[in-house]
């Protein structure tokens, strides 16, 4: 799957829908803008987020971030792989550096979000 | 989430290169300043391996000239001036009648007068405060807008700056400069850094900073250098355990509790701050500088708590992940009793850490060896 299948948040996280799971990363914006990924806090499964609520944290050399959960969620997986190497988040944003797999809440309404598109406008606004 | 673009803030001689080169740009005390490159962790790597070159045109130079000069600085700064005969350089600080610190700084024994190399974001509270403090035929030049800064560091600094120069850069021992002629232009040359790796200083004419940092980095293009941000600046300092001002100094800590005694010669007679720093030595500090290393996951940043069990002990003044020791290390003001483990809090959770003796990282190439006084 593509970058241009994916839905983006104005916080700079992307997600793919497949039924009521959404899998979620970092933009490959924002992890150029971040720099080298360092560290992230393993997104804790059974969790559940309310929109807004802080998903997890991830730090760059230079930066602390969060990433928001963009809807109600409960986390089902975070990405383990992150914990040995979260430079994949910088070498493979939209692939392998995915961070977070979300069970959506029934009825989430997902066309809130922006398209790969309307995102690039939105970075280069 | 992302750090704020800037709008208006003064730019280096050499910003537009930093352009071309992809710099993420930072406003970094007023100065719009190069980040980063290619990465941090990649330029911390290659300055520990081979060589780098950063921009530092924003400290703040100040000469220093008149029959009393000797004496003015003697009375501005902690270290002891008369030690540095005309060719060296010396690290030293200037403090305040209470003992905390006004800045840190390098000084330049130059012929017939002195140059004060200090930073960019104290350069004018400094002036003001030196200028405040002078007594006798002594004159203060800000030389800040007419000298450009470039440093190469790095293992093999000392090999590609001697293909540029005809000056036996070998023979010139740490803390020494020397006249130079780099790439056609005039320059004052030390063996100096922040870094932890050998490598130089080049004080120049801004208008030259340009064919100096090109001709530097074609010269390195066979041994690998690379432009280096400020990140990585600040990461290869803190794996060294060396203090920044605004971080480990300021105006409300000494060099008795900063770990900065090494520069503060109470013998040297009076000097600014001398009495309170002697009292507080005497009567013994409260806090004090450590160094720590995480042995759980995460990284320390500036603001978090240190904790001995239960007990907050202090907190964090410098944090990062150390690319060359794979761990969140930092720096931190803990009650003077506090040694061995403790933990920090970071977002809530305590995390294990135990502190080190300093430097960090023990590998560095800085040649330290000096000739005999």
């Amino acid at each position: 799957m593509s970058e241009k299948d994916r839905l983006f948040t104005e916080t700079h996280e992307w997600v793919s829908v497949e039924g009521d799971v959404a899998t979620l990363g970092l933009t490959d914006y924002a992890q150029g803008e971040l720099g080298d990924i360092v560290f992230v806090e393993l997104p804790e499964a059974g969790r559940s987020l309310a929109a807004g609520d802080v998903l997890t944290t991830i730090e760059s050399v230079k930066s602390v971030s969060e990433l928001y959960a963009p809807v109600e969620c409960e986390i089902v997986e975070g990405n383990a792989a992150l914990e040995d190497d979260p430079s994949i988040i910088n070498s493979d944003p939209y692939g392998t550096g995915w961070i977070a797999k979300l069970k959506l809440a029934p009825g989430t309404d997902v066309s809130q979000f922006m398209t790969a598109e309307q995102y690039e406008a939105h970075i280069k606004g | 989430m992302l750090t704020q673009e800037v709008a208006t803030v003064r730019k280096t001689s050499l910003y537009d290169e930093h352009v071309a080169l992809g710099a993420k740009i930072v406003d970094f005390a007023g100065w719009a300043m190069p980040m980063f490159y290619e990465g941090i962790v990649k330029e911390h790597q290659r300055v520990r391996g081979t060589a780098g070159l950063f921009d530092v045109s924003h400290m703040g130079e100040f000469m220093v000239s008149g029959a009393d000069a000797l004496p003015a600085l003697e009375r501005l700064t902690t270290n002891r001036v008369a030690s540095i005969a005309e060719g060296r350089v010396q690290y030293s600080a200037m403090c305040y009648e209470n003992g905390g610190f006004v800045d840190d700084l390098l000084i330049y024994a130059l012929p017939g007068r002195y140059m004060l190399v200090v930073n960019a974001a104290n350069l004018e509270k400094d002036l003001e405060w030196i200028r405040s403090n002078l007594t006798g035929d002594v004159v203060v030049d800000d030389v800040s807008d007419e000298t450009g800064l470039v440093a190469l560091q790095g293992p093999a600094s000392e090999r590609i700056l001697s293909g540029l120069t005809s000056v036996d850069v070998p023979a010139l021992p740490y803390y020494y400069w020397t006249k130079a002629e780099i790439a056609g232009r005039e320059t004052t040359l030390s063996r100096t850094g922040y870094t932890g790796e050998d490598g130089f200083e080049i004080y120049c004419d801004p208008r030259h900073s340009c064919a100096i940092w090109g001709a530097l980095l074609e010269e390195g293009a066979a041994a690998d250098i690379g432009p280096v941000g400020l990140g990585a600046r600040d990461t290869l300092r803190l794996e060294m355990g060396y203090s920044l001002y605004g971080s480990e100094m300021d105006a409300s800590r000494s060099p008795a509790e900063a770990g900065l005694m090494w520069v503060t010669r109470l013998s040297k007679g009076d000097f600014i701050g001398r009495d309170a720093i002697a009292r507080s030595i005497d009567e013994g500090i409260d806090e004090r500088i450590v160094g720590f290393e995480l042995t759980g996951r995460g990284i320390p940043r500036p603001g978090h708590r240190l904790f001995v069990g239960d007990d907050e002990v202090g907190h964090v003044t410098s944090g990062t992940f150390s690319p060359s020791l794979k761990r969140g290390i930092g720096l931190g003001y803990v009650r003077s009793d506090v040694t061995g483990e403790l933990s920090v809090d970071i977002r809530g959770s305590h995390i294990e850490a135990h502190t080190v003796s300093l430097p960090f990282y023990r590998e560095g190439s800085v040649k330290r060896k000096r000739p005999a006084l």
